[in-house]
């Protein structure tokens, strides 16, 4: 079932690039099928797996399945699911069918090559999320820069090879340093296994761990992206074709949250409560920084991305301050906020093809001539910036609130984050929609395409924003394990560093159970 | 010197004879088809001897078991295991001559007489256990490759890459031997094996065996192009005609680092300070001259020639560690490196017209629109030696570090990220030139016709790079199985 989840896109893909040699048409469909079948398997998982969730009467993982690989080195190719990357897996493929559906008419050359990048960077996503192994975690990290980068270096714009060069260099920069940190880890455990349950609780004196985790943390600060290291993301962006922006938007940036919920901090557990600090104020810096940036953009694409560095910030604030609470805010943010750039991208795609360019100064006043196409732009807009009773604002909510009982001091900085998104989203579509107006010839409306995807980006975010509570019922049990202190079976020998992990894990956890009992008050 | 010998040594044997058969055959009649189906064969039913020679390891019970066939030679599983190695690569290196020297008027037939003595020179080495079989191997090599590389005599570049390597082997060869001679002065011994029981007994911290041994490692580091010993390599990569590099990428390369692990893993290096330091800086100074002088590169041949510094600099970072990992990874990534430059250079080879080698950079945009296959082909051979997963360069790679770290080697191994992100840089340009549109190449290139030999030689290659990139356990294994009597 679990292999199935990743087959599909690689199949699709190949075979998507086969068909198009004979029909064009064919392609299309084949991918987009694929792609279908992906977010069908993961909805009925979803569905079977509800009440399992809710009660946590699971182990670790709802679905597991597990091959030797590469015996010698202890590597197996071990896949699980559980609530959380069962989640991220919907948004991943629901991203791929949108992302498919965006590309339908734009792309005429080269289209089967497009499709086999297309699915196989999504093939990689879901190979991340399933994981368990973390050779075979890199590895699907890492194979899922290459169609990336072929995807924004021959169908992107102007100085897509600029921009794929960088966005390259970068991440498989940082996937390194996340390579040496997994070997770090594994020759330190000495257990000759490269699998998560056995790695997790490995003991090591804390300047060890510390050094690992600033490992792992290059690897995935690089691609979520965390403020120093974030220069290669508006390039990528910009450069980078429609849907190949969705997929970055909507799941690189966020796999790279999943992979430090995952596997950093339960990993290093001690060394992450040290660091909690730098990582807290460089989240901090990212909200501010991203969203003033942002108001200062010209070009749409680099707006909406400096947007994301803003919200990546809520992201990593969530992370480090490590309790359930945050932590589902996390996963809301992640997938609301997926949702809404996505959507935004694609209507960015649309509006470049009517209007030929991206630049804000020469739009103005195109409310006239885009009608549907402002109103769907407005309420991602104000999905962007938090209003309440849309996707964003639950999780940004809930992080806030995570965050708060950590350090009051960083959630009420974050909260200028708040007071600026608007200022730079309204900023944006009043240059687009109002004002003087740029231009007086007709423009064709959304298709009938173009609204299936819009539509059901509304639905899903007011749903997000109205009833968040499946969405938080089903990662509970995920988050749940995840705060859980390494099993004690790994734990017999104690240093310094590992009873004051445990005491600060035992202390969230104690504190979580407080805030799960506020947020089933608190929420309808 | 029974039969069981001349069973053992049959490989050796069959190639020796193929050049006979080989050059008799030219004398009397000059058709390059039935050069080509010689050469070939006689490298086929070498290789297909090997498994004899397994055969009568196997007899002798113990795994490890191996058979002194005179003072001179060695013959042992690591040793067969190699020499498969360099079969099927010489194999490819004919496959590609075939078709490129078709394209080349003039005589074709000498270069297989040529190829077939230095990869008897080749395999002689990995069967080598002592100075003297060393050097001849070696110089069988070298002075049948100094011919290879002037093969296509119309060129000046080919005359004066020629002339380059002539000159600088020479003088590797003679700090060889001073090095061989001083170690002999020293301990008296030049047995392979000698030496290494001198060194179990702690007597090898005598200054003229550490000079000696110093004097050795500088020969074989310009065999390898390590750097300071590397500045030959660009000019003769570039120079040679593309079957001939490939050959020396793959078959001459790998047959020196089979004599460098033999030689020195014995030895325990990583007890002895000097020699370790003394590798450590080879290591690094090859990672990053390597890398950095590849940067800005405009030609493929010299990009390729750079960036084979800096992976016999990754190579030597596991040469370093210790333990079976250390052997096992330096041969995996050794075997990755020799089919993923091959095919490389297969990929060259079958792009070069008559008058030159598709070098410039320019030759190569855009490709992907012309011949998608070829350009997939070449940008698979370039990410796997970027070290990309999905390939087998993947795998070397993570082998390598894998080695390093499991010896607390940290500080290379930390460089050795550092350059394999700096690599991509160039490895890149190459992907992305590969596939400009059309309307970005300026000049639209005449692609010669391939055969379809260099079709099945260059698909072969590319399933195996793949194929070993998803599942390298079982090749991992038997490596593994080997290297563990050295």
């Amino acid at each position: 079932m679990l292999v199935c989840l990743m087959l599909l896109p690689i199949i699709g893909g190949v075979l998507a690039w086969l068909l198009s040699r004979w029909n064009r048409a064919a392609a299309h469909w084949v991918a987009l099928l694929a792609m279908l079948l992906q977010f069908a398997l993961a909805l009925g998982l979803w569905i079977h797996f509800r009440a399992a969730m809710r009660l946590s009467t699971h182990g670790p993982w709802l679905l597991e399945c597990r091959y030797p690989w590469i015996p010698q080195a202890g590597i197996s190719f071990h896949l699980a699911l559980d609530g959380m990357s069962l989640l991220l897996l919907l948004l991943t493929s629901l991203l791929g069918v949108w992302s498919v559906l965006a590309s339908w008419q734009r792309l005429q050359a080269r289209m089967g090559f497009f499709y086999f990048n297309l699915l196989w960077a999504l093939a990689g996503i879901s190979g991340v999320l399933l994981a368990v192994d973390l050779f075979l975690f890199y590895f699907c990290w890492e194979v899922m820069l290459i169609p990336l980068f072929f995807l924004i270096d021959i169908w992107g714009n102007e100085k897509r090879h600029e921009a794929a060069m960088k966005f390259f260099i970068f991440t498989q920069a940082g996937g390194l340093f996340l390579l040496i940190g997994i070997l770090g880890l594994y020759f330190i455990n000495g257990r000759g296994s490269f699998d998560y349950s056995i790695l997790l609780g490995t003991h090591m004196p804390l300047l060890t761990s510390g050094w690992l985790l600033l490992c792992f943390f290059l690897g995935f600060a690089v691609k979520l992206p965390v403020v120093p290291l974030h220069t290669w993301l508006p390039d990528a962006h910009t450069q980078a074709p429609v849907d190949g922006s969705v997929d970055l938007a909507g799941l690189v940036l966020k796999v790279a949250a999943y992979g430090m919920i995952r596997f950093m901090i339960p990993l290093f557990p001690a060394a992450a409560t040290y660091f909690a600090p730098v990582a807290m104020t460089l989240a901090v810096i990212g909200i501010i920084y991203g969203a003033l940036l942002a108001f200062a953009q010209t070009d749409l694409k680099r707006l909406v991305a400096y947007t994301s560095i803003s919200h990546v910030g809520f992201v990593l604030l969530g992370i480090f301050a490590w309790n359930g609470l945050a932590l589902q805010g996390v996963l809301l943010i992640v997938i609301a906020s997926g949702i809404s750039a996505g959507a935004l991208f694609v209507l960015i795609g649309a509006l470049h093809d009517r209007i030929g360019t991206r630049d804000l100064e020469r739009m103005g006043g195109l409310w006239p001539r885009l009608p549907g196409h402002g109103g769907v732009w407005l309420f991602f807009t104000m999905a962007t910036l938090g209003l309440p009773g849309l996707g964003g604002f639950i999780g940004e909510f809930l992080v806030l609130q995570g965050t708060f009982h950590v350090s009051p001091l960083f959630a009420s900085l974050a909260t200028i984050g708040f007071i600026l998104s608007v200022v730079y989203a309204l900023r944006m579509v009043l240059r687009i929609f109002f004002g003087p107006p740029s231009r007086q010839d007709s423009l064709p409306a959304l298709s009938g395409r173009e609204w299936a995807v819009m539509a059901s980006a509304i639905l899903l975010t007011l749903w997000l924003g109205l009833y968040p509570q499946p969405v938080l019922d089903t990662a509970a049990g995920a988050v749940r394990q995840t705060l859980l202190p390494a099993p004690s079976s790994y734990s017999c020998s104690y240093s310094n560093s590992n009873a004051s992990s445990h005491r600060v894990l035992s202390r969230s956890k104690s504190r979580m159970k407080e805030q799960e009992k506020m947020m089933k008050e608190g929420r309808p | 010197m029974t039969t069981t010998f001349l069973f053992a040594l049959l490989p050796l044997i069959i190639l020796a004879l193929t050049a006979i058969v080989v050059m008799l055959a030219i004398a009397f009649w000059r058709r390059h088809r039935l050069i080509v189906a010689l050469t070939l064969l006689g490298q086929l039913s070498a290789l297909a001897s090997i498994a004899s020679a397994a055969h009568i390891l196997v007899d002798r019970a113990s795994p490890y078991a191996t058979l002194q066939v005179t003072p001179l030679l060695f013959v042992d599983s690591f040793a067969l295991l190699y020499t498969m190695a360099l079969l099927i690569a010489g194999i490819m290196v004919t496959l590609f001559s075939n078709s490129y020297l078709e394209r080349h008027v003039g005589i074709s037939e000498e270069f297989y007489l040529l190829l077939l003595l230095a990869h008897l020179g080749a395999t002689a080495l990995v069967f080598s256990n002592h100075f003297a079989s060393f050097f001849l191997a070696l110089e069988l090599m070298s002075v049948s490759l100094y011919a290879m590389i002037a093969y296509v005599r119309g060129n000046p570049l080919n005359i004066e890459a020629g002339i380059k390597y002539l000159v600088l082997s020479s003088v590797a060869s003679a700090f060889l031997l001073f090095g061989m001679a001083l170690v002999y002065a020293d301990l008296g011994v030049m047995s392979f094996t000698g030496i290494a029981a001198h060194a179990a007994g702690g007597t090898l911290s005598g200054s003229l065996t550490l000079v000696g041994l110093g004097l050795i490692i500088t020969g074989i580091s310009f065999k390898l192009a390590l750097v300071p010993f590397s500045f030959w390599i660009p000019d003769v990569y570039q120079g040679a005609p593309a079957p001939a590099t490939a050959f020396m990428a793959s078959v001459a390369k790998g047959a020196v680092i089979a004599v460098l692990l033999r030689f020195f893993l014995p030895l325990h290096i990583q007890h002895s300070p000097p020699l370790l330091v003394l590798f450590s800086i080879l290591a690094i100074a090859s990672m990053f001259i390597g890398n950095l002088l590849a940067l800005r590169q405009q030609h493929v041949k010299r990009l390729l020639a750079y960036s084979s510094i800096s992976n016999m600099g990754y190579l030597l970072v596991a040469f370093l560690a210790s333990g079976v990992w250390a052997a096992t990874a330096v041969t995996f990534f050794l075997f990755a490196y020799m089919i993923t430059i091959l095919l490389a250079f297969g990929v060259v080879a079958a792009l070069s017209g008559a008058q030159r080698d598709a070098d410039a950079l320019d030759d190569y945009r855009g490709l992907a629109w012309r011949h998608p296959w070829l350009a997939a082909i070449f940008s698979i051979a370039l990410l796997s030696l970027a070290g990309l997963p999905l390939t087998v360069g993947f795998i070397g790679k993570f082998l390598l570090l894998f080695a390093g770290a499991q010896s607390h080697l940290w500080l290379l191994v930390v460089l050795l990220v550092v350059n394999s992100a700096i690599g991509l840089f160039y490895y890149l340009r190459v992907v992305i030139a590969l596939y400009q549109h059309p309307e970005e190449s300026s000049t639209p290139i005449t692609v010669p016709s391939f055969s379809a030999v260099d079709t099945v030689a260059l698909a072969a290659l590319t399933l195996v790079l793949l194929w070993l990139g998803l599942f390298p356990g079982f090749l991992i294994h038997l490596i593994q199985a080997v290297v563990g009597g050295v």
